[in-house]
């Protein structure tokens, strides 16, 4: 009893640590990775959407749907409502794509495996053609925004870099914590039998239709909160958040990071960002080629993903005091 | 009238062109259970080999009848070299895992192959138009149309017909039915799976590669062609039924026509129309239009 009642506490005290000593690092370093990393965490926490599907069994491959819809929120909210507050831009990022992915979350419930990762996607290149096409949203130029201010403070220019990325840590941080402590509740660890076999959890009481819905709707909140963290620290948004290989992106950081860890789909998202940065400065017209090995090489050599190198083993030295909480309970 | 006599003759264009290649994808999802994101690549290798393959044979000073030929040949060669080294060095690894998995495997392919294409070739578009007037004009009333369009709609036919007549009258179809049927068991009789297998991902391939060969003439060949093409086909084999032959039909001729609608009607709606279509038949009948609903097993 008492070990599952302190989890959450522990997650949280985690989180803050992992919180702080980003913030603190972020003082010290050059401003090219204080960028790369804002970037990485607002991938990670779009990636961290794909994991809680993965989790109840499903992969979306149209993530950018979300992540658009996030993006662009954020840009229109600037340009036409005249909200410069980065907070409630990220908020609205969040909630119009959770919006937008509500109708059709109960119907894309209903299916499975390739179904639903081409289910997403359509929806998601649903978006890119309209995007596309129309010219209040800019066209394939997409829209800028200017510089947002968080809580009516705006940054002096040399600590804008450096706000983003903390604003990005304490909102990315806050949602990881969420999201451990959701995964480890009753109801996550259901979503997690249901991916192991579904028939047995619908006749125990349980719809997984409506568990994947709810799942759905959660990633894509996280989804548009990334896209809106990304769009402030880039200034810009454009058709191509919602293109099909950009999905794919996010794909790859949650397959890359497993489904166990939530520290993992940001350690995944940081190596992405890595690989990408550092081979497309060295070899320009091959890094896509770098990415695709290594993502082989990650579906190959480490199937649970990277989050397994270190779950696997914090799981079989606290087996015994599960097992006996478990008991307990 | 006009304007319906041009939908209906660039729709069918455009779909026969895009049957071939989707042609292939379903095929290589009926037998292997791969749903090929790197298809639109082998599109583009095709493409670009047609390029090279065309200028080889106009600086042999031959005549441009043969430059059908360089097409084939082009085809033909990816089918050969490339398809075979993807699939027992790399596809081979992954059989068996999750077919969402096999999706991801195929789009680190796709990454891969989109690099390899511009090391080779370079960034910059190469154009094949000699081939493209090389059966003049057609006159349809006010309105005179390129004569390779119709050709390219009776090489979409002889395709589907030779596949189909591959698949059903041939000892090599009747084998990879078997294994599409039931893998194990078509194991146990001796049947070599595996080669089954080789086979079947070549001839996907050819099929897209062969798309890619006659398009060549039609397009600017440059990096970035692979990706339109991948999910154009996906929206026609999802529409009429992964792993279907008519399905593939019916799906490619749906969607040039209600691309060549947009286009003439209301061209913002090019883009989104296809994909509009695509989702909409996901939500009403995920398994296509020409797929029996499969029973869940526990």
């Amino acid at each position: 009893m008492t070990a599952r009642e302190s989890a959450p506490m522990r997650t949280l005290l985690f989180g803050l640590l992992c919180i702080g000593v980003l913030l603190l690092a972020g003082a010290a370093m050059p401003r090219w990775l204080t960028f790369l990393l804002t970037m990485a965490l607002a991938n990670g926490v779009v990636a961290l959407g794909i994991m809680l599907l993965m989790r109840s069994g499903v992969v979306s491959f149209g993530q950018g749907l979300v992540f658009a819809s996030g993006g662009y929120a954020a840009a229109l909210g600037f340009r036409w409502l005249g909200w410069t507050d980065g907070l409630l831009l990220t908020l609205a990022g969040g909630l119009l794509a959770a919006l937008i992915a509500a109708p059709f979350a109960w119907l894309i419930a209903r299916y499975r495996g390739i179904f639903f990762a081409m289910l997403t996607l359509a929806l998601s290149m649903v978006l890119y053609g309209l995007l596309i096409k129309s010219t209040a949203f800019g066209g394939s130029d997409g829209l800028n925004m200017g510089r947002v201010s968080y809580l009516g403070v705006r940054p002096a220019d040399a600590w804008v870099g450096y706000t983003n990325y903390a604003v990005t840590v304490v909102i990315v941080g806050m949602i990881s914590v969420l999201m451990r402590v959701y995964f480890d509740s009753v109801r996550g660890l259901v979503v997690l039998s249901a991916r192991d076999n579904e028939i047995r959890v619908e006749y125990l009481g349980s719809s997984v239709q409506s568990l994947i819905a709810t799942n759905f709707i959660i990633a894509a909140f996280c989804g548009g909160v990334g896209g809106a963290l990304a769009v402030i620290a880039l200034g810009h948004v454009e058709p191509d958040y919602s293109y099909w290989t950009r999905s794919g992106d996010f794909v790859f950081v949650a397959i890359l990071a497993g489904h166990h860890s939530v520290l993992a789909a940001f350690v995944a998202s940081v190596a992405l960002e890595l690989v990408r940065s550092f081979s497309s400065a060295y070899f320009p017209n091959s890094w896509q080629l770098a990415m695709g090995l290594f993502l082989l090489a990650v579906i190959r050599f480490l199937p649970n993903g990277i989050g397994s190198l270190w779950v696997a083993r914090i799981r079989s030295s606290a087996a015994p005091a599960d097992a006996a909480a478990r008991g307990s309970a | 009238m006009a304007l319906l006599l041009t939908i209906l003759i660039d729709g069918l264009t455009y779909a026969s062109w895009l049957f071939i290649v989707a042609l292939g994808l379903t095929l290589v999802f009926g037998i292997l259970k791969i749903l090929n994101v790197a298809h639109g690549s082998f599109y583009a290798l095709g493409a670009y080999a047609t390029a090279s393959m065309v200028a080889l044979f106009t600086s042999m000073q031959l005549a441009p009848a043969f430059s059908l030929v360089a097409m084939l040949l082009a085809a033909v060669v990816v089918a050969a070299l490339v398809a075979p080294l993807c699939e027992r060095g790399l596809l081979r690894m992954f059989y068996g895992r999750d077919e969402v998995l096999l999706v991801l495997v195929t789009f680190a392919l796709f990454l891969i192959m989109e690099d390899v294409t511009k090391l080779i070739w370079g960034v910059n578009p190469l154009y094949v138009a000699d081939p493209y007037m090389l059966f003049g004009m057609v006159e349809m009333g006010t309105l005179s149309y390129v004569g390779y369009d119709f050709m390219l709609v009776l090489i979409a036919l002889i395709v589907g017909v030779s596949v189909w007549w591959g698949l059903k009258r041939t000892r090599f179809g009747k084998l990879v039915l078997a294994v599409i049927h039931n893998e194990e068991i078509a194991a146990s009789m001796g049947v070599n799976v595996s080669r089954v297998y080789a086979l079947a991902f070549s001839v996907g391939i050819f099929l897209a590669a062969l798309g890619g060969a006659f398009t060549a003439p039609m397009i600017s060949v440059q990096p970035g062609v692979s990706v339109g093409v991948i999910i154009i086909s996906f929206a026609v084999v999802i529409i009429g039924g992964l792993g279907s032959i008519p399905g593939a039909a019916v799906g490619a001729l749906i969607v040039g026509l209600a691309r060549s609608a947009a286009v003439h009607v209301w061209p913002v709606a090019e883009l989104f129309s296809i994909y509009l279509v695509m989702a909409i038949v996901l939500m009403f009948r995920p398994e296509g239009l020409f797929q029996r609903v499969q029973a869940r097993k526990i």
